[in-house]
């Protein structure tokens, strides 16, 4: 089967050179892990996308976290993968400067915890009344239902000691935003499975409708990837591109319309700052004007805007547009490795530094 | 970190209030978990579901999931 598939992909892309972009990190590291990428014809390049939630969080969404982390009665409740991001502090905060990340802060006594779901922040709640618990929201359209439960949960039980901090994330918007990014150019898209689950094909045909480009929802198996790139380059030949399922197994057009009503029901649209592409309307979630009574930003009144500087040698920004690869930075492999990380998309073992790191040898 | 999970549904219990998301039991590889069903309040016990961030968010077809299994366990064995 295997075989077939790249027979057909060697005589689609024959002559002109095709880039891809695989926008989802748990693609970018299944390319790699398997071994695709040295499978594939070198006029098929397959680029990196903005698809690590950790990996796109702004410098002034961690400053807030940072902040935050470092307030008296406050205890931080978060995803693993955040846990060691690194920024440089600017001089004159809290009378420090240099770099931090979640687990320095955390070594220097802040209150902070790795949760499995949302869910379980709650229960750190429920279990600390004298404190405030605060999950810090990152994620895109697959974690953010699970989020929107947590806060309507929290209404139910009428919690008064559990905040959001939103920097939660939308990805079409994102999509749209690189397909105008002069520094890359995307001949088609490998669109993110898991988000997909929940959003359905419906989000991304400006892809085709817009832009003219072939937009394939694929899983998450070696098969599956070749299988979608497989149909990208037969839409690209044809002249007729469409938003396709691959992963038929799990995505349906409609998607899950119980998560989208969730999404709707607790939170509206904002602006949302990526690192790499900057401010992007739209892309951004807040809490509903009914749950403001947990907004961790409202409560703690956090620093907002605030750029801070990550390491200048980092080039993490330039790495999730698809604007260089790892290779490309100087400090890969020789300053920044996954035990000494520069910037978080070495940190993420979904980042694509890391899965570079790992696997591209 | 939009990783998600294939386990294998044990029970679903009623929840606790009638607002309340309904709770249930999975087995993912040989660990059983505490899951919400409240994205996916059609499932039922025995079902295969995909799992994130201590949800289930779709239901997939036994062959597609024990495919996908046997792929993950001949990956990472």
């Amino acid at each position: 089967m295997v075989k077939k598939i790249l027979a057909e992909i060697r005589v689609l892309t024959d002559k002109k050179p095709v880039s891809v972009m695989e926008v989802c990190g748990t693609h970018t590291v299944a390319v790699y892990r398997s071994g695709i990428a040295g499978l594939l014809p070198k006029n098929l390049r397959l680029i990196s996308g903005p698809g690590c939630p950790v990996c796109v969080t702004s410098e002034s969404d961690l400053y807030r976290f940072f902040t935050l982390s470092r307030k008296k009665g406050v205890i931080v409740t978060t995803f693993g993968d955040l846990l060691r991001v690194p920024a440089r502090l600017r001089q004159g905060y809290g009378g420090q400067s240099g770099e931090t990340s979640l687990e320095k802060e955390r070594a220097k006594g802040a209150d902070v915890r790795i949760v499995y779901s949302p869910m379980d922040a709650l229960t750190v709640a429920e279990k600390n009344p004298g404190k405030n618990v605060v999950f810090l929201g990152i994620g895109f359209e697959t974690t953010v239902p699970a989020i929107a439960g947590a806060v309507l949960e929290a209404k139910r039980k009428n919690l008064k000691n559990f905040f959001l901090l939103s920097a939660l994330k939308t990805i079409p918007a994102a999509m749209e935003a690189l397909l105008n990014f002069p520094k890359v150019r995307i001949d088609g898209y490998l669109c993110p499975g898991h988000v997909s689950i929940i959003i359905g094909s419906r989000p991304y045909r400006f892809i085709t409708e817009k832009y003219h480009r072939p937009a394939v929802i694929t899983g998450f198996q070696p098969e599956d990837i070749l299988e979608g790139l497989l149909l990208i380059l037969r839409q690209l030949k044809r002249g007729k591109p469409k938003v396709e399922i691959q992963y038929r197994a799990a995505v349906r057009p409609e998607g899950n319309e119980i998560a989208q009503k969730l999404i709707r029901r607790v939170f509206t649209d904002g602006p949302a700052s990526w690192r790499g592409l900057g401010l992007i309307p739209k892309t951004g979630l807040k809490l509903k004007a009914e749950f403001q009574r947990f907004d961790g930003q409202k409560k703690f009144k956090l620093p907002e805007g605030e750029t801070i500087k990550s390491n200048p040698a980092c080039r993490c920004g330039e790495v999730i547009t698809g604007a260089i690869t790892p290779e490309n930075c100087r400090q890969f492999r020789r300053k920044c490795t996954p035990e000494n990380p520069l910037g978080p998309c070495m940190v993420s073992a979904e980042g694509t530094c890391a899965a570079h790191y790992k696997y591209n040898k | 970190m939009c990783l998600a999970v294939i386990g294998k549904i044990i029970e679903i219990r009623k929840p606790v209030e009638p607002d309340a998301f309904p709770q249930g039991l999975v087995e993912v590889f040989g660990i059983k978990r505490t899951i919400s069903f409240g994205l996916l309040p059609s499932a039922a016990k025995d079902d295969y579901v995909l799992i994130h961030a201590g949800f289930a968010i779709q239901k997939l077809e036994p062959k597609d999931a024990k495919k996908t299994l046997k792929l993950l366990k001949a990956n990472n064995g």
